[in-house]
């Protein structure tokens, strides 16, 4: 299946790829339909191409897997995996940026202009006289009607503290892993995704807390949509991060890292501190100020 | 290197992949998913060229002739966004796929299965955006850019087509990430980055460009998937949201995006003019450093695309002068690529021929830029045809034209063949008059008050619509004449391309036969003076 050219590990010829553009189409093309309210097909089409997904990445990472256990991969084939990672990581930081933008922007200057602030602001004038602005807001027509914010040092500060030990638990299994000590690098790399876990489990109490009693929803006007958005998808990139921190600490069980190739446990650990700074940005800027 | 690799890669031409599945669905060969994204690239443009045509036809005259209003927005909205996403940007990585691992020494991509996968995804994403013009309600109409709310009045393809650009997304961020590992990690010893040739350069600014966007634009469409599906409210004044908030995020990705389409067609450039001109590049390291002040300024300017929405007068004041300093960069490109003429011993070639042509209708792209970007002014042309004719010129004539510049300038490479200079010519001129009478009459249009995006307008406007879409009906036949010269070069050919196609040519990619075997610099190759383009620069 595969050749070894020159220095260079170039594949000779893959299925996972085309399998993989499938899935996703299959997958995005039932999301469609199910937002449309086409059903049965919607869910059937979304689930069938999350089924496809998964099975590529068994497939497609298992391959990379094995070739990597053979030693085909070079430093140098390993340096363009480093690379990748970053970069993708980079990326994800550029996908926070927008909806930290949105929060700055609705924040710093549309609310207050809605409120009749600057010159030349003729919405307030003429629409929305009695609106005084403010944050938190729901807008000048309460939408979604009066909410209360979640108090940052009940479950956002245990939060906060969860993710914070799971990066210093991530480190210490990391050193353990460079000095070859297998036996304390397992407990700990375990750890970390169970804190993991349990920062979406308060999480998702905190939102059932925000729906049942304080009537934060996401219809809760420009407040709910920011809120939700932004700790909806970090909640989204921590549930991803335990999935592949539980791939890592079952490979590190497997034997499959040795103190210099371990190279699929750096990447999820920057990941996993990737998602710890946008948390850190999310309790500062949504949750305390 | 040239003899050891070559008998090297001699031995490797059996190895193409046997079947079609194999060798196109399967593949992770740089030149194979190049000639991919390139044969996508032709096809979408001719989808987008019909659409093009399709208007032009109901703009012929005034009143309603061919299709209905709504229709015609469904037209307008899609040529956008096929064309930028389908045809140029496509194109580029093709050219990047099949270039970038032979003119710095490389085996291959970086990542060669992910290759596949950004390529993959392209045709669905296309198939699920399309699909839309037969769905109950039609296509999106509210222009490319979805500006809410009107676009959040959309029917069911709202979400296919948020959906297709989210595919998109991927596609493109994975490919600049295989791109940038490329460049930094797989160059031959001895090509160091400031001696790689220039149209390396921009594709390494450019896929830092993409990488940084991408994710932007994909936060903003998210947006108003949320607004129209899940009942948020960034974009409703009545929840404390604000329209302009979507044009913000949008335009933040849209600006650099356009700088994505034409960047890598000004490293085309580049190459091309030293080779005809036989001197090399003059300013080398100006480009370089130029092409960088572009992509940074790229990110400072994205208001100036919403400067009648009401800006605070500062606001409006920062974004014209940080747009007034591109034309600093951007003036360095120009006069290196003049200079780089300046005495040359030229002969014009088609590839050439398109060079020159893009120098100069870039340039007007370019001044007509200027003249949007003045606050003042810009009240008066806004959404006016002037606008349509302004970024024809540079995308057109600019993307397109260094594209086409590319393909003609590489083909004999690829094929093995080279391609009819006779036919190459008649298709340069065609288009190049075509073209000009296409989009030159819309600067009028504009100026006189003809706004953009219509299918029917005052009989004042009638003169130069007409003369406008016979220029569009011309320059859309004449793309039939390149099509027919490409299935020429590559199937019906009998000619031999040399290893080296053009006599001033210098870099990797002529070290190598033509055409290039399947496998190239399996083991890297050994630089030996005179073989880079820019070999003697920096040391």
């Amino acid at each position: 299946m595969s050749q070894q050219v020159g220095s260079y590990y170039v594949p000779h010829g893959s299925r996972w790829p085309i399998i993989a553009a499938i899935g996703l189409f299959v997958f995005m093309w039932g999301a469609a339909h199910w937002l449309d309210g086409i059903t049965p097909e919607g869910p059937v089409l979304l689930f069938s191409g999350l089924a496809i997904l998964i099975f590529m990445f068994f497939g497609w990472f298992g391959e990379v897997i094995r070739e990597s256990l053979k030693g085909v991969y070079s430093a140098q084939v390993d340096t363009s995996f480093r690379m990748g990672m970053m970069w993708f990581i980079f990326s994800e930081v550029m996908f926070f940026a927008a909806f930290f933008g949105a929060l700055f922007y609705s924040r710093g200057l549309q609310v207050p202009w809605l409120a009749g602030e600057g010159h030349g602001a003729l919405t307030n004038f003429f629409l929305f006289r009695h609106y005084t602005g403010g944050w938190p807001t729901n807008g000048p027509a309460s939408v979604g009607g009066p909410f209360e914010t979640v108090p940052p040092w009940g479950e956002p500060l245990i939060n906060t503290l969860i993710l914070l030990s799971s990066s210093v638990t991530i480190t210490i299994a990391h050193h353990a892993l460079r000095d070859g000590n297998r036996r304390r690098m397992l407990p700990w790399l375990v750890a970390t995704p169970i804190l993991g876990m349990l920062f979406v489990y308060f999480q998702a109490r905190e939102y059932m807390d925000a729906y049942t009693h304080l009537n934060l929803t996401l219809h809760s006007g420009i407040y709910g949509a920011t809120f939700f958005m932004l700790t909806g998808f970090h909640g989204l990139h921590v549930t991803l991060g335990s999935i592949m921190l539980w791939v890592i600490a079952y490979r590190a069980w497997r034997g499959h890292f040795s103190k210099e190739h371990h190279f699929a446990f750096e990447a999820v650990a920057w990941y996993w501190h990737f998602v710890d700074i946008v948390w850190l940005g999310l309790f500062l800027f949504v949750y305390i100020m | 290197m040239s003899t050891h690799a070559a008998t090297h890669d001699d031995a490797q031409h059996d190895d193409v992949p046997k079947g079609f599945v194999h060798r196109w669905l399967f593949a992770t060969n740089h030149k194979d998913i190049g000639t991919m994204y390139l044969v996508l690239a032709l096809v979408m443009f001719f989808v987008g060229g019909t659409m093009a045509m399709v208007i032009r036809a109901e703009l012929f005259e005034p009143g309603l002739q061919l299709v209905q209003p709504y229709f015609f927005n469904e037209l307008t909205t899609l040529h956008g966004l096929v064309m930028i996403f389908g045809a140029i940007m496509p194109a580029l990585v093709g050219l990047a796929n099949w270039q970038i691992p032979l003119m710095i020494g490389a085996p291959d991509m970086a990542l060669p299965r992910m290759n596949n996968l950004s390529f993959w995804i392209m045709p669905f994403a296309f198939l699920l955006m399309l699909s839309t013009l037969f769905m109950p309600g039609g296509a999106i109409a509210g222009g490319w850019v979805m500006y809410p709310p009107l676009i959040l009045q959309t029917g069911e393809s709202l979400a296919f087509t948020i959906f297709a650009i989210h595919l998109m997304g991927i596609s493109s961020i994975m490919g600049s990430i295989n791109i940038i590992a490329t460049i930094l990690n797989l160059r031959a010893p001895g090509v160091d980055l400031l001696k790689m040739p220039l149209f390396v350069w921009t594709w390494l600014i450019t896929a830092f460009l993409l990488i940084a966007i991408m994710p932007v634009l994909a936060g903003a469409v998210t947006m108003l998937l949320t607004d129209k599906y899940f009942g948020t409210n960034f974009f409703n004044a009545a929840g404390g949201g604000d329209v302009l908030l979507y044009e913000h995020v949008f335009w933040f990705f849209g600006h650099p995006e356009v700088y994505v389409m034409i960047l890598p067609a000004f490293g085309v450039i580049s190459e091309v003019i030293p080779t005809f001109a036989r001197k090399p590049l003059f300013g080398y390291k100006p480009m370089v450093y130029a092409t960088a002040s572009i992509a940074f300024l790229s990110f400072i300017v994205w208001a100036h695309h919403m400067f009648t929405v009401g800006l605070p007068v500062g606001a409006q004041l920062f974004f014209m002068y940080a747009t007034m300093l591109i034309a600093v960069p951007t003036g360095v490109k120009v006069f290196n690529w003049v200079a780089t003429m300046w005495k040359g011993s030229m002969t014009f070639e088609t590839p050439m021929l398109f060079a020159v042509a893009f120098v100069i209708l870039f340039t007007i792209g370019g001044f007509s830029g200027l003249m949007l970007g003045l606050v003042p002014a810009d009240y008066q042309y806004h959404n006016s045809y002037f606008v349509v004719a302004h970024f024809h010129y540079v995308l057109v004539t600019g993307a397109a034209f260094g594209i086409m510049t590319g393909v003609y300038y590489w083909l004999p490479k690829w094929s093995g063949h080279m391609y009819s200079e006779r036919w190459g010519k008649i298709h340069f001129w065609l288009s190049v008059i075509s073209v000009n009478v296409l989009f030159f009459p819309q600067h009028f249009l504009g100026l006189a008050g003809m706004p953009r995006r219509i299918p029917d307008y005052n009989v004042a406007f009638a003169d130069w619509n007409m003369v406008s879409s016979i220029g569009g009906f011309v320059f859309g036949a004449t793309q039939l004449i390149f099509v027919g010269n490409i299935i020429y070069t590559v199937y019906f050919a009998k000619n031999q391309a040399p290893a080296r196609v053009w006599e001033g040519a210098h870099g990797l990619e002529w070290e190598v036969p033509s055409p290039a075997p399947h496998h190239t610099f399996s083991t890297p190759p050994e630089i030996k003076p005179g073989m880079l383009a820019h070999g003697d620069i920096a040391h």
